[in-house]
């Protein structure tokens, strides 16, 4: 009895949904480190254009990563509105601490993981690969994303060299 | 009751590698002609310690094995016995035996065996083979004995031996808590047993018995002294106590010990026990030893010698002189100091005390620079801490090789940061073991040169602006450039017709895949190659540079950065970007306005500083930054600096300030980025990189 209960709260995790361009994303909540509004960074010479700079958190050096331009969105200026969402990646044995940059962040969801679906295969002209799947909310779709692979460093050089 | 001892165990370790180092150290020095005692108490106070060490923390395999070690010495310490070269030998291997064993146990892996026993044995035949012949020399020595051992600590002393003798009787101090009687024990009972193994004295002490009024008839307020005569030993005196043992407080002591030690150690030389003595715990721990040999590690040395090197890195607590703390205690009174005074001013401010106001910030100032000065002294280490190893490396190496070559070391006590002392140890190992190998020539090809039989490697560190200079110096048969030039053709690695200059020739060993060693032997040619050993310096901030000559000698001189932690730098505005020029690379900076620089064949651009033409880098296009007012950059700032023995001028827009900058990784977030080696945090709380200067000059050629 008590390990159905345990085994039914084992698989709701919560994640932080925020709107990018319209749509809605969600990261698992665990790995959010902090919410912050956005505020100049200083640019890293020779980056992909998504690499906005890096910040000076608490004197550590982090670099924020604009989604919008990451996914290829129409580029939209940064408002009061506009927030850094900290995140805490993992990459092998290592943290790497990244931010990301939003339009705004929406609302703590919990949710079951058997209702996530797996993210449909668009071929090659959608990569889903930082995909972690969908989950429809109030008949509103939210992507969630694998911060892990969408984050970690070599895979943000690796786009560099493609382009 | 039960203290953690684990705790200690990592200054016991410390403190054993250091002993080592020590005894490995003093061996190597001892000169067969003229022993200098002095130097042999160092190397005996080595063994006693960590003997000492290793019984309190219950290592007893060690504990054991230093015993053998210590006897010797001690016997070579007194005159006793020769010291001779094949001893020194056998002792120089116990001290590696020892460092594997306690490597073993600091990482918590059975401790080697075989080769434990293996070197155990070849202690025991100098202890064996040498003390029959020095006998007669014994009456002499005598006087010497008393007076070493009172120097030495005797305590120490005494409670072994009174545990492995037996003495003529024994004095116990027996001093029963307030409720022994409550427990049913009879001290009466207790002196009737003593009483039967020898002839018993007693003497009462009623000091503690209160008056009459306050007796509590069941409470024991008496202590006894004890004397008991008789060839007994210390474990039946123990026995017989054992039902009281918690209930009392008690010292056993054989009786002989009021005498004094050194008569004793007089009394039991002459017999022949003295030689068992040593012997004793060898069989013990054949016993003892069986238990922990689950899989027995493969007795490769080798590998064992990597295990040491990773331990020693791994070790994070340090070392400090009481000095540099007592001045960091000195600073920070100071900055406490300062801070009440500001807040005085501070309290009921008005414009009139603009003047204190200032002056208190000054000195605030001045004490926060002196007290990170001081904070950044604590991570400085002498160069020592490397260089101690390496005598014995060339001792080792060169009798190996039948070369005959003497090390010498200048400016050890040169300070430079611990994390450089980590670091350094593999690349300098490495260009040792090459000029070991492949600089010093054969005895008889050196004399046929014409040089001294002997050959010279000088090991040598000084401070340079803000760098570390290390340099290794060999006199040995020097760099054949036409034989680099002949072998990088062969393999491909430049042009034929390629004109180089000599430095870059030198360049070439550094290149990976690049060896001329016509054979390879077993100390040089495996392990990290010459490219690993540049890019490891190169990953600590410094450079390496060669300079040789045929038949001469090489001299390989690495300069490193005195800190990691902290630079000055010089920040320069490019647009709205702030860069930080680490200070010691600028020589020099120039305005200039736009006509003054030359465009070669259309696209590179030079400055020319008198009669040199300097390759300009301008950072606006390098870094692209577009922002900020383009039409400042027809006049700007040229800073020039040097990289890698290159100079090169750097375009910025202006020169904003000088600071000391504390270095943050920007890969610890990211990844490395061209020409940036870090970043760090501006006054305002904002992020200025920090350019790697060579990293620009190699990015700017590409």
């Amino acid at each position: 009895m008590t390990t159905d209960v345990q085994s039914n709260n084992s698989r709701v995790e919560q994640f932080l949904t925020f709107q990018l361009a319209g749509e809605a994303y969600g990261v698992e909540i665990l790995k959010v480190q902090e919410i912050r509004g956005w505020e100049a960074v200083r640019v890293i010479p020779n980056t992909p254009a998504f690499v906005k700079g890096v910040l000076n958190l608490r004197g550590s050096v982090v670099p924020i990563i604009d989604l919008r331009e990451r996914f290829s969105l129409e580029h939209f200026d940064y408002s009061p509105k506009t927030v850094v969402i900290v995140l805490c990646v993992e990459h092998g044995a290592n943290q790497f601490v990244m931010g990301i940059v939003a339009d705004a962040v929406s609302d703590v969801l919990d949710i079951n993981l058997e209702d996530i679906k797996k993210a449909p295969n668009f071929g090659s002209k959608i990569d889903t690969r930082y995909m972690r799947g969908m989950h429809v909310y109030k008949k509103k779709m939210i992507m969630l994303l694998d911060v892990d692979k969408l984050l970690n460093p070599d895979e943000v050089e690796g786009i560099e060299s493609l382009v | 009751m039960s203290i953690d001892m684990s705790q200690f165990h990592q200054v016991f370790f410390e403190e054993c590698f250091e002993g080592l180092e020590a005894m490995e150290s003093g061996l190597l020095t001892l000169d067969m002609g003229d022993i200098d005692s002095e130097i042999i108490n160092t190397i005996f106070r080595g063994a006693h310690s960590i003997k000492g060490g290793s019984g309190t923390f219950g290592f007893t395999v060690v504990a054991e094995y230093t015993h053998i070690m210590e006897t010797l010495l001690d016997e070579m310490r007194d005159g006793r016995r020769k010291v001779t070269q094949p001893a020194v030998d056998v002792l120089l291997g116990s001290v590696d035996c020892l460092r594997e064993m306690l490597t073993a146990i600091q990482n918590e892996q059975n401790v080697n065996n075989a080769s434990v026993e293996k070197h155990k044995t070849a202690l025991e035949v100098v202890l064996n083979g040498g003390s029959v012949a020095e006998e007669p020399a014994l009456p002499v020595e005598q006087e010497f004995t008393s007076e070493e051992v009172s120097f030495n600590d005797a305590p120490d002393v005494d409670e072994e031996e009174s545990v492995e003798l037996e003495e003529q009787g024994w004095k116990i101090a027996f001093c029963p808590y307030l409720d022994l009687l409550k427990t049913g024990n009879d001290p009466v009972r207790l002196f009737r047993e003593l009483n039967e193994l020898g002839e018993l004295t007693t003497t009462v002490n009623i000091q503690d018995v209160p008056g009459f009024y306050e007796l509590d008839p069941e409470e024991c307020n008496i202590s006894w002294d004890l004397k008991v005569v008789g060839d007994i030993s210390g474990d039946e005196i123990r026995e017989i106590f054992n039902w009281v043992e918690g209930d009392c407080e008690m010292e056993i002591q054989p009786l002989a010990k009021a005498v004094k030690l050194p008569p004793v150690v007089k009394k039991i030389d002459p017999e022949p026990t003295p030689v068992i003595i040593p012997n004793n715990p060898a069989p013990k721990s054949v016993e003892v030893k069986p238990k922990p040999v689950t899989e027995t590690k493969k007795p490769d040395s080798q590998d064992s010698d990597n295990e040491a090197a990773k331990t020693t890195a791994k070790a994070s607590s340090i070392r400090v002189d009481t000095d540099k703390i007592d001045t960091l205690i000195n600073m920070v009174g100071e900055v406490v100091i300062t801070q009440s005074m500001l807040g005085l001013v501070g309290e009921n401010f008005s414009m009139d005390k603009v003047g204190q106001l200032k002056r208190g910030l000054a000195q605030l100032e001045r004490h926060t620079r002196d007290l990170q000065q001081s904070v950044m002294n604590i991570r400085m280490l002498p160069i020592s801490f490397v260089f101690s190893r390496f005598p014995r490396l060339v001792h080792d190496i060169s009798s190996k090789l039948d070369k005959k070559i003497v090390l010498k070391l200048v400016g050890e006590n040169t300070e430079v940061d611990k994390a450089v002392v980590e670091l350094i140890n593999d690349p300098l190992v490495h260009l040792i073991r090459n000029s070991l190998d492949h600089g010093i020539e054969m005895p008889a090809d050196r004399v046929a040169a014409g040089k001294p039989e002997t050959g010279t490697i000088e090991l040598k560190a000084y401070h340079r602006g803000g760098h570390i200079v290390i340099e290794i110096i060999d006199d040995g048969r020097g760099l054949d450039k036409d034989k680099l030039l002949a072998k990088a053709i062969e393999k491909g690695l430049i042009e034929e017709n390629n004109l180089l200059t000599e430095k870059q020739i030198f360049e070439l060993i550094f290149m990976p895949g690049f060896s001329t060693a016509e054979q390879l032997t077993d100390i040089s040619g495996r392990g990290v190659g010459m490219d690993v050993v540049r890019r490891n310096i190169q990953s600590l901030g410094g450079n390496i540079e060669i300079i040789s000559e045929l038949g001469k000698g090489t001299t390989i001189a690495i300069h490193l950065p005195l800190t990691l932690a902290i630079l000055d730098g010089q920040s320069v505005a490019v647009g709205d970007e702030t860069y930080i020029v680490p200070l010691v690379s600028i020589i020099e900076s120039i305005n200039i306005t736009e006509r003054m620089l030359n465009k070669v064949a259309g696209k590179g651009e030079t400055f020319r500083l008198r009669n040199e033409y300097l390759p300009v880098i301008r950072m606006r296009s390098i870094f692209n930054v577009h922002s900020g007012n383009p039409t400042k950059s027809k006049e700007g700032v040229l800073v020039v600096v040097e990289g890698q023995g290159e100079l090169c001028c750097l375009l910025v827009d202006e020169l904003l300030g000088q600071q000391q900058v504390v270095i943050k990784s920007l890969e610890a977030n990211y990844r490395r980025v061209e020409g940036v080696s870090g970043a760090t945090i501006l006054g305002d709380g904002s992020v200025a990189l920090i350019l790697d200067v060579p990293g620009l000059v190699r990015f700017s050629i590409r």
